[in-house]
């Protein structure tokens, strides 16, 4: 295509920049200032109405430490489960092949769009008190680690699949003429490549597990120092009124968010070479 | 060998995992027949959580649509100042526990709040459509915005370049370059945050105070019947809920963003 010299000298992103501009950018600052950040300053300033000695107090009880490690312990837990269990989900969707893979592949995203809530009842239909194994995995700890593993399921599936399909394969012809048996050409070739695309699925998997309620709220009894999530604790905190101690906990989940869409950020800048 | 332990275990994973669990919920609906599942989806506050549920939805949606796009075009196309944080707070929802976002709501527009005036102004938000609806927006902010960039990203300018040459005004280049490019992309943006909105549950549950047959939407509609001991009740708004998850892959499927630059 032939452009004209004065053209070719206009930065890109000029175009459509005088008309709605103002516009846009006015909306880009506004919206999500309005939607989120405005809420979350509330909340935060909230947190820090009774000082930062009263911060410390209420997330240093006893029963929200007791929640926040084992929010911590279980959602480790399941990252590092679906670090494994992703790979080879992904690894059988792209390189493997029999019929209803495209099912397979579709199912992979039900635990996106099925409604939390859902998702807990629908493991309590068969791990709970009623159901057909006699295996009931309710108000365990084990119950809320399984509702954990179905709510983060297809993070890092999604992650690493497109990243297995673009892989070229000869690398790994290379390596197994060269006589290096499947498990040392997965580990020392395939691996090398995935572990950016397995990192940030993990991350947003943690993310998710932190802060996950809805898939949790039935299975797990909510029975204090024993089945009670960070979540659940300040919803409890809210219902019997005490707002600063659900806030000051809030604040807690709130860095531990922010610091994991740090990483990620750094992960995707990694991989892509941009953000965004 | 290896390739079939895999296989094998890849499907047992899911099966236990996925399968089994939501086929038993379509059992227990259905084992005594079709007529106690419709009941129970037909009572007054099953059809009003449905309603109320699709009303949150049908405000929620529209609105996110609008603003991610308009938010995707200025992240890409114009110099923002602070984009990073823009980007950063854009992507906040996807990471942060619901309870926590209805917690936020709660303390800005409740008594003491900085909003709480509102509520004296006779502007109730708290315990009432406003507040779940705001609370839904937040939760669902970032799926057209996410999905969006990056195709505008690769698009580039070029054609909007020769549209702008050729005399169009940014709006006819908007409408008869860019939009048809990225049409696919918000489509997929939205079915996302369709199902998000639809299925919202620990933020909704915090500001609604599931007030029942007022401010309870389908999923709290299920929780309150599984607790009150109406398996049936719970069992068959799942399963309302499981279709519309359903009918969301699909849609994911076929509107997955293609390249047709």
């Amino acid at each position: 295509m032939a452009t004209s010299p004065a053209l070719a000298l206009r930065r890109p992103g000029t175009v459509a920049a005088r008309g709605g501009g103002t516009l846009a950018r006015g909306v880009a600052l506004g919206y999500p200032s309005l939607v989120v950040l405005v809420p979350l300053a509330a909340l935060a300033w909230s947190s820090r109405s009774g000082g930062l000695m009263g911060f410390w107090t209420e997330v240093t009880l006893p029963e929200a430490v007791a929640a926040l490690k084992l929010t911590l312990f279980l959602s480790l837990l399941v990252s590092a489960l679906n670090a494994l269990s992703g790979t080879a989900i992904a690894w059988v969707l792209v390189r493997d092949s029999f019929p209803g893979k495209s099912l397979l592949d579709g199912v992979i995203d039900l635990p996106f769009a099925l409604p939390t809530i859902v998702a807990g009842l629908v493991l309590l239909t068969l791990y709970g008190p009623n159901g057909p194994f006699g295996l009931n995995l309710a108000f365990t700890r084990a119950g809320i680690a399984l509702a954990l593993l179905f709510v983060t399921l297809p993070f890092v599936v999604r992650a690493v699949q497109p990243v297995l399909l673009e892989l070229d394969r000869e690398m790994e012809e290379a390596a197994e003429s060269l006589g290096a048996r499947p498990v040392a050409t997965f580990r020392r070739i395939v691996l090398p490549n995935l572990v950016p695309a397995i990192l940030s699925g993990v991350a947003l998997a943690f993310a998710r597990a932190v802060g996950e309620f809805g898939a949790v709220v039935l299975i797990s009894g909510n029975l204090p120092f024993k089945t009670e999530i960070a979540s659940v604790y300040i919803f409890g905190q809210i219902e019997s009124g005490n707002e600063r101690g659900a806030a000051a906990v809030s604040v807690v989940l709130l860095l531990l968010s922010l610091g994991v869409l740090l990483l990620i950020g750094a992960f995707r800048h990694w991989r892509t070479g941009h953000d965004g | 060998m290896a390739r079939h332990a895999l296989r094998l275990g890849v499907l047992g994973y899911l099966l236990l995992l996925l399968g089994v669990p939501v086929g038993l919920v379509f059992y227990r609906t259905f084992q005594h027949g079709l007529q106690p599942a419709w009941a129970a989806v037909t009572t007054p506050e099953a059809l009003h959580a449905l309603r109320l549920t699709l009303l949150i939805a049908a405000i929620a949606v529209p609105a996110n649509t609008l603003f991610g796009v308009v938010l995707a075009l200025a992240l890409v196309r114009h110099r923002l100042p602070g984009r990073g944080l823009v980007n950063a707070v854009v992507d906040l929802p996807l990471a942060l526990s619901p309870v926590v976002v209805g917690l936020a709501l709660f303390l800005l527009y409740g008594r003491g709040g900085w909003l709480g005036g509102l509520a004296d102004r006779g502007l109730r938000i708290l315990f009432a459509l406003p507040g779940m609806v705001l609370a839904t927006i937040f939760i669902s902010l970032p799926f057209v915005v996410r999905e969006v960039v990056p195709v505008l990203r690769e698009i580039g300018t070029e054609q909007e370049q020769a549209a702008e040459t050729l005399g169009a005004s940014p709006l006819q280049t908007f409408r008869r370059i860019t939009l048809p490019a990225i049409r696919w992309a918000i489509a997929y943006g939205v079915v996302l945050t369709t199902a998000r909105s639809i299925g919202e549950f620990g933020a909704v549950s915090v500001v609604s105070g599931r007030i029942a047959g007022k401010t309870e939407t389908l999923p709290l509609y299920v929780q309150s019947q599984y607790e009150n001991f109406d398996p049936t009740g719970a069992f068959a708004g799942s399963v309302v809920l499981a279709l519309i998850a359903v009918a969301t892959v699909l849609a994911l499927r076929f509107s997955r963003p293609r390249e047709e630059v």
